[in-house]
């Protein structure tokens, strides 16, 4: 029984230049204060463009209903659990929104005068804090854009320490495990890449791991509770091991949703990790981004932190462009800062206490769905889950039905799939991460949702196989999509409009 | 839930923790807070910070008119509480919104593809010269000194550790860019030539014939550009292979530097050298049109170690702003915008002495005859206006002079109060 | 599909056929096979050195790359123009009209094909794996 979805209303729409029509405009500028400069005199004539070509012309009102139509189109964190793992999809307190929309905020320029903008700076110190205490590291940069932004850093000034101890080293060490962006990291500040086969209860092995690490090895970039959603045990004989060459640890912070209050890196010896402040500290998606990549080191890490840094002097906030040791800069200006102000009214919403406690609800909603999925899905791994837990296909492949099957399927019942095929270490991967925003009603029609799949996959895979049935839109050809690319709407491509 | 999962405390979801990593200490955060008490602390903030001056600031980050109906749209959960849009089935809407978003570049940079979006435009700039690497199999990177001096930052600190060796050259007198130079330093390892325009100083390059003489040595150029108001009047860089650019003039709030959103956009033959996502056009299992992520081999979660970069969130939220932005102001509106912001700053440059004399859009250079530009500044936000960016701290040859920008949010009497205090007489 | 009898085949799953001082390479039925629909075959220009046993390409699918080993050594003479516009004939015909690259074979590599495996061989091979 389909419990959550039911037919509501989806709107048909055509793309934003079929609409157009010629003088038509949603916008009104005051009457001009100044004289009327004439382009071609003051640029010349050769400067002064032609009419943007096909550019939208619509009223304000059509603007509004155009995206208001598309928005129908897409699934949302406030229509329902969105358990994508390691994406930790929860809930956007609106609070945050209007917080970062007040006036002198949102509109500081990162030019003003410092005596000006003592307010923002102040917020960059506060969250600053609050992130080194949640992560017992000792210091924190805020000018990483996303998490993968915070990996580049995190490596680049383990590059910088280890060139000023006379040798950068060449390899970076990698479990197999990984989110894709670590090698991708590591391979972008030069360094060479080596995987590290897991065992078989998805962690660092720790035997392969010591004959791995040499003299040559710069670091270990370790996902911490790892892919599998499982705590890595063994994490302080992990870093005893890099430590004990010389080399240094990296953790992927992308997890650390599960350990906010219950454990702290810079206490089990990580040198520096990176959080997705999108994730853990719940600022929206947005539909991909924007993200913001905090960077936590330790003691020995300090001097290398991007450029620059706040500081204190004659009882006021200062910018230090005076550091030497640097890696430098890594984006214009202080960071993606009205993201770091919504993670900070996160923070003060919960205090000390409720983000541990909703680290514990995290972990609770996971083994909840874990327990009433189990015997359905086989369990990746059967070590205790942290805040996701991961499954594959193998039963259900057995009747041709694979892990984007049952994804695909997840939407009829109003749901958006877990994370499909990841991580690479477990065959047909279904990544489930409920977060602790989620009520155990919504809990339970999920499972029940799952379940009724399962048994589906068994009396009618064809069903399954041919899913989502309830969408506006049926499944997207991809294959059409990448062998003949087409990524601008082109005036002789009008194609028929869609239609329902 | 606790006794389904055969447990008897949340203390027990985390028992199996080693006991020397578990933190059983008290976080030194302050308790929870009221709705009321977060709004209370954030405005008390904001109070310290600049409020009702008026600013003429630019640099990168422009003061425009934000339409309502931008916040209107990107408030809607099913654009703000969404993810990236893998499953293409149920994320139509940011599919179509970016589709519309990639041909609009295209349509503003006069290049023929453009992705979904950058972190921001410094961020852009080097990912930009890894293409060119990559598309050229040469290594050099030449700089312009006139492109942001933060952007060059970034593109340093990018590509030291690639064996990209990055080059800077200078300008020319009038304050674009110092062809002979160039030429001189353009030998058969450069694989991108690096220009803003408008450029920092606010000054348009003349693209095609820098594209001629990059072209010519069979180098890649690569136009940068921070002002995107610009592209309602000013010609497009059409003859670059590659555009990349900040769009936060496009109803992205300065927020004290970010989140904004930038660009790439190429020439189509280097469709599979763009980083980042890209949305494509196909149809559904019905036969209708739909869109869905295309080439998506370029990236880390496939390519990992070989991937083109390894960028993962872009600014999707950021570039709808924009987006709507676009459509609000429309073919029309784009461009009165724009020779609203020419004409504004036309009128404050009369009556200010002129570094640099090449054409400009809406910032520029004045001398500060004598006096400092902190003095100056000074003196304005006594006036309640925020003044230009001194440039010593970029440029230590421009010591006396400042960076002014003014927008159509710029006023006139403000801007003869600024005339005033550069006047001689209103020294003292 | 079977195996053309008077080609060599690879562990990488990569066929060669070679006449004279030429050598034609491309990829099984098996290979597509795996990859699924294939979207984009990336090739060497004429002029490239290929070495035995490195890549020289790369074929990809909507969600996977997969990288192709040289065969044999030699300089390549002609990467197949179809492809660049058809992917999809890799997956219709990739003993056929869909091959990859030929390649003039180096000097001393003349007899590189003796070390490659049978049609029958490759057939086992596909078949235990």
């Amino acid at each position: 029984m389909i419990k959550k979805v039911s037919r509501h209303i989806v709107q048909n729409e055509p793309l934003l230049f079929e609409l157009s029509s010629p003088g038509k405009a949603g916008y009104q500028l005051p009457p001009l204060d100044v004289p009327d400069f004439n382009p071609e005199e003051v640029l010349g004539r050769s400067y002064v463009r032609d009419e943007i070509e096909d550019f939208p012309e619509v009223s304000e009102f059509e603007t509004l209903r155009h995206f208001s139509r598309l928005s129908t189109w897409n699934y949302a964190i406030d229509l329902g659990l969105y358990p994508l793992g390691s994406c930790t999809m929860k809930y956007n307190p609106r609070v945050n929104e209007l917080v970062a929309r007040t006036e002198g905020i949102a509109w500081a320029h990162p030019y003003q005068p410092e005596e000006l903008s003592q307010g923002c700076m102040e917020i960059v110190a506060a969250l600053e804090r609050a992130l080194a205490e949640i992560t017992g590291m000792d210091a924190v940069t805020l000018q990483p854009a996303a998490g993968a932004h915070g990996e580049f850093t995190g490596i680049l000034m383990i590059r910088a320490l280890l060139e000023s101890r006379g040798n950068a080293r060449k390899r970076i060490l990698v479990p197999d495990s990984a989110h894709g962006t670590n090698p991708a990291t590591a391979t972008a500040v030069g360094y060479t890449v080596e995987n590290l086969r897991s065992n078989d209860r998805g962690m660092v092995d720790l035997d392969v791991l010591e004959r791995a690490v040499t003299d040559d090895v710069a670091a270990l970039m370790i996902t911490n509770p790892n892919t599998v959603g499982v705590f890595e045990e063994n994490i302080r004989a992990i870093c005893g091991i890099l430590h004990d060459k010389g080399a240094l640890v990296y953790m992927d912070g992308a997890n650390m949703n599960a350990l906010v209050g219950v454990a702290r890196p810079g206490e089990f010896g990580i040198d520096v990790m990176h959080l997705n402040l999108h994730k853990t500290f719940s600022t929206p998606h947005g539909g991909g981004g924007p993200g913001a990549g905090a960077v936590a080191v330790a003691k020995v890490l300090t001097p290398f932190l991007p450029s620059p840094r706040l500081a204190r002097a004659d009882n006021r906030w200062t910018w230090n462009y005076d550091l030497p040791q640097s890696i430098g800069r890594v984006r214009a200006f202080y960071g993606n800062y009205g993201v770091l102000v919504r993670a900070l009214a996160y923070i003060m919403a919960h205090g000390g206490n409720g983000l541990r406690l909703a680290t514990l609800d995290a972990l609770l909603n996971a083994n909840y769905l874990r327990t009433l999925l189990e015997p359905y899905y086989e369990l990746a791994y059967k070590a205790p889950s942290m805040h996701e837990c991961v499954f594959s296909d193998d039963r259900q492949a057995k009747k041709g039905v694979r892990t984007g099957d049952i994804a695909k399927r997840l939407i009829d019942y109003g749901f958006h799939p877990y994370t499909v095929s990841f991580p690479l270490i477990v065959r047909g991967a279904l990544m489930i991460e409920p977060t602790e925003t989620e009520p155990k009603r919504e809990l339970d029609l999920f499972a029940d949702a799952m379940i009724s799949i399962a048994k589906e996959v068994e009396e009618n895979p064809e069903l399954v196989l041919k899913a989502p049935h309830s969408t506006r839109t049926p499944r997207v050809d991809e294959v059409t999509a990448a062998r003949k690319p087409i990524v601008r709407w082109k005036p002789e491509s009008k194609a028929s409009l869609a239609a329902d | 839930m606790l006794d389904a999962i055969g447990l008897k405390t949340e203390e027990d979801l985390i028992s199996y923790l080693p006991a020397d990593v578990r933190f059983d200490r008290r976080l030194a955060i302050e308790n929870g807070k009221s709705e009321f008490e977060i709004i209370e602390y954030f405005r008390s903030l904001a109070a310290r910070n600049a409020n009702g001056y008026a600013s003429f600031l630019g640099a990168g980050v422009y003061h425009h008119y934000r339409p309502v109906l931008v916040d209107t749209i990107v408030s809607r959960g099913e654009f703000l509480t969404s993810y990236t849009p893998y499953q293409a089935e149920i994320s139509q809407g940011t599919l179509t919104s970016i589709f519309e978003f990639q041909t609009m570049i295209c349509q503003l940079t006069g290049m023929d593809v453009a992705n979904a979006s950058m972190y921001d435009g410094s961020s852009a700039v080097p990912e930009a010269a890894m293409m060119a690497v990559r598309v050229t199999r040469r290594d050099k990177v030449l700089v312009a000194r006139t492109v942001h001096p933060e952007y060059r930052e970034v593109l340093h600190t990018y590509t030291q550790h690639q064996g990209i060796p990055v080059e800077e050259f200078g300008y020319q007198k009038n304050g674009t860019v110092d062809l002979d130079e160039l030429t001189r330093k353009l030998d058969e390892s450069v694989a991108a030539v690096i220009v803003q325009s408008p450029n920092f100083f606010g000054l348009l390059e003349q693209i095609e014939e820098l594209s001629s003489a990059v072209s010519r040595r069979g180098a890649l150029l690569v136009v940068v550009f921070t002002e995107a108001v610009s592209l309602g009047i000013v010609r497009p860089p059409k003859e670059a292979d590659i555009v990349v650019g900040e769009l936060q003039s496009f109803a992205i709030s300065p927020s004290y530097g970010g989140p904004y959103a930038g660009i790439i956009a190429a020439r189509e033959k280097y469709i599979r050298q763009l980083p980042g996502r890209l949305v494509g056009e196909t149809t559904d299992a019905a036969g209708n049109r739909a869109f869905c992520l295309t080439l998506a081999t370029r990236e880390q979660h496939i390519r990992r170690e070989k991937a083109t970069s390894n960028i993962c969130t872009n600014q999707a939220l950021l570039a709808l702003m924009a987006t709507v932005f676009m459509s609000v102001y429309g073919k029309q509106g784009l461009r009165e915008l724009a020779l609203q912001n020419l004409s504004k700053a036309h009128y404050l440059a009369s009556k200010l002495d002129l570094r640099f004399d090449a054409p400009f859009f809406n910032e520029f250079v004045v001398r500060t005859d004598g006096r400092s530009p902190q003095q100056i500044n000074s003196k304005l936000l006594g006036k309640n206006i925020i003044g230009g960016l001194p440039l010593e701290r970029f440029y230590p040859e421009l010591k006396d002079s400042m960076l002014l920008c003014a927008t159509e949010m710029s006023r006139r009497e403000d801007m003869d109060t600024i005339a005033t205090a550069f006047s001689a007489v209103d020294v003292s | 599909m079977s195996y053309p009898e008077t080609y060599k085949y690879t562990k990488e799953h990569e066929w060669v056929r070679i006449e004279g001082g030429e050598a034609t390479v491309g990829i099984t039925d098996h290979a597509q096979h795996e990859l699924g629909d294939i979207v984009f075959v990336d090739l060497p220009k004429p002029g490239t050195q290929v070495t035995k046993g490195q890549t020289f390409g790369s074929v990809e699918s909507v969600k996977a790359v997969s990288d192709i080993y040289a065969p044999v050594s030699g300089d390549v003479i002609a990467a197949n123009d179809l492809l660049a516009k058809n992917p999809e004939r890799l997956n219709e015909d990739p003993h056929g009209a869909a091959w990859l690259i030929k390649v003039k074979l180096a000097g001393d590599s003349q007899n590189e094909g003796d070390s490659l495996m049978s049609a029958a061989d490759y057939a086992k091979y596909v078949g235990a794996e």
